[in-house]
């Protein structure tokens, strides 16, 4: 998990909710953010335009935490970048 | 003035096909409607099923020239409004037509209408829209256009309550007859939401299931959605009584409420609210009810709630009611539904069999009541309710009679 991911996913969360990018750290779960149910799918939306991906909603469902959001973003840019390579 | 309220006529097009009896069919028979979209190209949605109206030819029901004039809900409307009527026996002369009600349930309106004059507009760069835009996509035009064709000319409205709207139009209709505002009323509600963007913002909300609709399965995945529209006649039952027309049910009573809790997230407490509001209108004990047709969107979220709101009303009398969703065969007709669901109480309260949960696989522990699950159960009930609750929180329950 690199830092730079980790903070363009926090940013990401941070710009969504509307709340200061300090305040969103690897170790929160999105209750302490209070990202309810609305607010998960809106932020996965962002995401899919901020790393060009598709998340599927099984690979949404289940996500609690911002670190866990951070792996599943991470499983799918190397899923993305394996592809690309099995094209060229 | 309270009079009790009969329902004469019912007419439905639905994914099943273009009349009440085929959707009854359908329904008894435990047979599923949702099948691969066609309305828009394959392979450009996550989901790939809906419970679409098939082989629909607007030139059946209208003049080429009306048709244009028209959306595809709108055409709905007219379609099943025709057939209630018919059905009813009723004809409207001018001076019955003002003492007529229609209230028409609508949730987006003219979704294909606006997707096809805004991708004229910012797709093609064209730099207009067609002129008949505004008068295809109000919501209003289904309820307009009935009024037109039967020279109806008493309180004319439509209802837009997302998921609730043809439950509160059937309500406030109900009302309205009951109270001697009205001799008659046509009620119910439409919908034809598979459009391209409309779908997208469905997709987007990722409520969606990417097979199909299992509600009160433990792997249910979400709502399909569906399109048509049912249509109910209402008149006080000593009317219908007198004119010898055929009874094929009563409304019994009507309770709404709002969660005021969030705008997509349901509430238990709401919804049971809403259920107690409908069973004390109908001056009914939760023990006189047999059947419910449930809500049951077959999303995570509505299932468990709906199960919990249930056996907060129904007390120990809830493992005793059966609870079926037939939107695992018909979909969601989100402003449609209700008058659909209204369509398919009303079916088996008469004909003594109750539709099915398709699509059930594995019980959930969470929506642990008897949801008659795959096939069609045989029980003569005298009272059912029929729930909707819908986005934004708001909730709306019929109560239905068997006619003696």
């Amino acid at each position: 998990m690199s830092e730079e991911l980790i903070s363009r996913v926090t940013g990401v969360i941070a710009k969504t909710q509307k709340i200061p990018p300090e305040t969103v750290t690897i170790d929160k779960s999105f209750e302490e953010l209070k990202i309810d149910s609305l607010d998960g799918i809106n932020i996965l939306f962002a995401l899919e335009g901020e790393f060009d991906l598709d998340i599927p909603d099984d690979a949404a469902r289940g996500i609690r935490t911002v670190r866990e959001m951070v792996e599943g973003i991470e499983k799918l840019l190397a899923a993305k970048a394996e592809a690309a390579k099995a094209k060229a | 003035m309270t009079r009790r309220v009969a329902v004469t006529g019912i007419g439905a097009i639905s994914a099943f096909g273009p009349t009440y009896a085929e959707l009854w069919a359908g329904l008894a028979a435990g047979k599923s409607a949702i099948r691969p979209l066609t309305l828009v190209a394959p392979g450009t949605l996550r989901f790939p099923n809906a419970a679409e109206v098939p082989d629909y030819d607007p030139l059946r029901y209208f003049e080429e020239k009306e048709a244009q004039m028209l959306d595809r809900f709108a055409q709905f409307a007219a379609v099943a409004a025709r057939e209630a009527i018919q059905a009813s026996g009723i004809e409207f002369s001018p001076e019955l037509g003002e003492r007529t009600a229609i209230v028409l349930g609508c949730s987006g309106g003219g979704k294909s209408t606006e997707d096809d004059g805004f991708h004229h507009l910012y797709g093609l760069k064209e730099p207009r829209v067609s002129p008949l835009t505004i008068a295809r996509a109000m919501s209003n035009a289904g309820a307009s256009r009935v009024s037109l064709e039967y020279g109806i000319t008493g309180p004319v409205f439509t209802v837009s309550t997302a998921c609730s709207s043809a439950n509160h139009s059937i309500g406030q209709a109900f009302r309205m007859v009951r109270s001697g505002e009205v001799e008659v009323a046509i009620a119910g509600g439409s919908e034809a939401p598979l459009s391209m963007g409309f779908l997208k913002a469905w997709e987007a909300m990722r409520v969606v299931s990417p097979d199909t609709c299992r509600p009160f399965s433990r792997d249910r995945r979400g709502l399909i959605l569906g399109e048509g529209a049912a249509v109910l006649v209402l008149e006080p039952f000593e009317r219908a009584l007198a004119r010898g027309a055929k009874i094929l049910g009563e409304i019994a009573g009507f309770g709404m409420s709002s969660d005021a809790h969030h705008i997509t997230q349901p509430s238990a407490l709401g919804a049971a609210r809403a259920m107690r509001a409908a069973l004390m209108d109908a001056e009914l004990p939760p023990e006189s009810i047999g059947y419910v047709n449930a809500h049951g969107t077959g999303t995570l979220a509505n299932d468990i709630t709906e199960t919990e709101a249930i056996k907060s009303v129904f007390g120990a009398h809830a493992q005793k009611l059966l609870v079926s969703s037939t939107k695992s065969m018909h979909g969601h007709a989100l402003g449609a539904a209700g008058a659909i669901e209204a369509a398919a109480t009303l079916g088996a309260l008469q004909c003594g069999l109750i539709p099915p949960t398709v699509n059930f696989t594995v019980a959930d522990p969470a929506c642990d009541l008897d949801v008659v699950p795959n096939t069609p159960r045989p029980a003569q009930i005298e009272c059912a309710i029929s729930n909707s609750f819908a986005f934004g929180g708001l909730n709306a329950v019929l109560v239905f009679r068997r006619s003696a």
